[in-house]
């Protein structure tokens, strides 16, 4: 089993339109969207949900008003202000909470109770490309990286049991918790960039981060036809870090005529960026084979 | 005032709207404050362009263990949610990435043999252009956590007149770390299906913080009419459209500002200033 991520440092750079022509390139495969904060690849695929599941994020501090008797302790000891108001308005602020309980432990009257926190839900579908899990975490929700983590599980026993070849993870943009949670243990990562500035320096950071956990990491340029001296800037980039380069996209008002569509691109058109991505599949999947990238 | 701009989905135009609308704001000569709390993939230099006066780091206070007090009792490990002090055989192992910083291991240790270090995990830095006060967060690559280093760049932030906040992409923990505390926001979307969708949820996010929003459509063209009847359903203004042109994307990329490059866009953005002022 193969486990390929799409993620991009800088967002909205194309990960989940690439992701989308993938899947109905691969033919069949297990799609994970670990965009989680926002999940888009559903828009383009079509599942139909098999089931649905709670997340249990992590903790939350409660305070039993009756029990409570004004000792200020909690809020002396709280280091993330999450404490709010006086005497029998005394309260926990749900969103401000770490979840770290230092204020249920030292509580004298133990007016303070540590419970399970949802923060979102995630869903097992199909799809006409094959299984799909993904999810959402509720507005303002805590701890992408664990739901990611989750998913994650969930897709590698999925390919598992029904014997498929390769696991399609559509990632998140920046290098933070749900980056991180998403790349560990993956066979390939590949990085959608812009040919752009703000691309360019996003790049050298995550490619940082796929080094940093010794992932293979190879990157795709994205409309590069918007700045060319830029796209091969990024290339050499890439090559200098470490990296495969695994072909460039020519910019397509078709990419958002797919989505509005609701289909992958490579099934709205034949050229094009949809060609070219095309090209990007085959080379990814000559790629996994062949253990290295050509450049 | 201070204004944050937002964005469910990333790659919308949030730099861009938060650094023009600073560059014109300074302009008209109000002290501008620039917060860029996309302290994972912070773009704002580029384009601003500051001039570095001031940098920091950023330190977590991490637990270290005495061993030679240390009886392993093991009541460290019991209040850590997080699994980030673990006593294992004859010794207590700690895994500073996984620390949230409670500092619940050191109170709980009855022998006080925990005492608290400071572990670098990200970068301050500050400059000034333009009449612009620019401050931005840098994380250390290969650190999970950026709340934390949010917290830090807000409470180095000075007074102004106009603070605006450049948030990271998403809806949870980080966003709403670098919202907290606005007065408006301004959430930046693009008239597509997957940007109306994360719309959707970054207005829902915003919503339970309590802080006012508007939209800006970026990009807009012929398919911007999804967008403006759902904000329209939602009872949400349209605070600026900002028309799709090749010309701009391509002065982006070469790290150029739309009011630099197009006297229409200059106008846009003063009118977009004018707005968010007569808010205030």
């Amino acid at each position: 089993m193969k486990q390929i991520v799409v993620i991009s440092g800088k967002g909205g750079t194309g990960k989940t339109s690439l992701v989308a022509s993938f899947a109905s390139l691969a033919g069949m495969s297990v799609l994970a969207d670990c965009d989680v904060d926002a999940a888009d690849l559903h828009l383009v695929v079509s599942p139909s949900p098999v089931s649905r599941h709670d997340f249990i994020g992590g903790k939350r501090a409660v305070i039993d008003g009756d029990r409570c008797i004004d000792c200020d302790s909690c809020s002396d000891l709280c280091r993330f202000d999450a404490i709010i108001g006086e005497s029998e308005d005394r309260a926990v602020d749900p969103i401000a909470c770490e979840g770290c309980g230092v204020c249920a432990w030292f509580c004298p009257e133990r007016a303070i109770d540590l419970v399970d926190s949802l923060e979102g839900e995630w869903t097992l579908s199909e799809t006409r490309f094959g299984p799909m899990v993904h999810a959402r975490l509720n507005p303002a929700g805590e701890n992408s990286g664990k739901l990611v983590s989750l998913l994650r599980a969930e897709a590698r026993s999925i390919a598992e049991e029904q014997e498929i070849d390769t696991v399609l993870i559509d990632g998140s943009p920046g290098i933070g918790c749900p980056v991180i949670a998403s790349i560990t243990g993956a066979d390939l990562v590949l990085v959608v960039t812009e040919p752009t500035l703000s691309g360019l320096h996003d790049l050298e950071r995550v490619l940082g981060l796929t080094r940093h956990f010794g992932i293979p990491s190879a990157v795709v340029v994205n409309k590069y036809d918007i700045n060319e001296e830029n796209s091969r800037r990024i290339e050499e980039l890439a090559t200098a870090l470490g990296a495969g380069t695994a072909g460039r996209i020519r910019f397509d008002p078709a990419v958002t005529m797919a989505q509005i569509e609701g289909v992958p691109l490579v099934e709205h058109s034949d050229n094009g960026a949809a060609s070219d991505m095309n090209e990007v599949w085959r080379r990814v999947k000559w790629s996994l084979s062949a253990g290295r990238f050509v450049t | 005032m201070r204004i944050g701009i937002a964005s469910g989905k990333g790659g919308t135009g949030k730099t861009t709207v938060a650094t023009n609308l600073a560059r014109v704001a300074a302009m008209e000569h109000l002290s501008v404050v620039y917060l860029d709390c996309d302290v994972e993939e912070p773009n704002g230099q580029i384009f601003l362009k500051p001039e570095e006066s001031w940098r920091r780091p950023v330190t977590l206070p991490v637990p270290r263990v005495d061993a030679e007090v240390c009886d392993l009792c093991g009541e460290c490990g019991e209040i850590c949610e997080f699994s980030a002090i673990v006593p294992i055989g004859s010794k207590v192992l700690v895994f500073p990435q996984l620390c949230h910083s409670c500092g619940g291991c050191r109170l709980v240790c009855p022998l006080q043999a925990i005492t608290e270090i400071p572990r670098e995990v990200a970068t301050l830095m500050g400059g000034r252009v333009a009449g612009v006060e620019y401050l931005q967060g840098l994380l250390n690559v290969g650190e999970a956590m950026s709340p934390p280093v949010i917290r830090a760049l807000k409470a180095v932030a000075p007074q102004a007149e106009l603070v605006i906040v450049d948030a990271p992409p998403g809806t949870s923990c980080p966003v709403v770390e670098a919202v907290r505390g606005c007065d408006r926001v301004l959430l930046v979307t693009e008239p597509t299906p997957f940007g109306l969708h994360d719309l959707e949820l970054a207005m829902d996010t915003i919503g339970m913080l309590g802080i006012g929003c508007e939209v800006v459509i970026n990009r807009a063209g012929a398919n911007g009419k999804a967008t403006r009847e759902f904000c329209r359903s939602r009872g949400i203004e349209i605070a600026a459209e900002l028309p799709d042109r090749r010309s701009i994307a391509e002065a982006y990329s070469r790290g150029e500002m739309a009011v630099e490059v197009d006297p229409e866009f200059r106008d846009r953005f003063l009118a977009l200033l004018h707005h968010v002022e007569g808010r205030s």
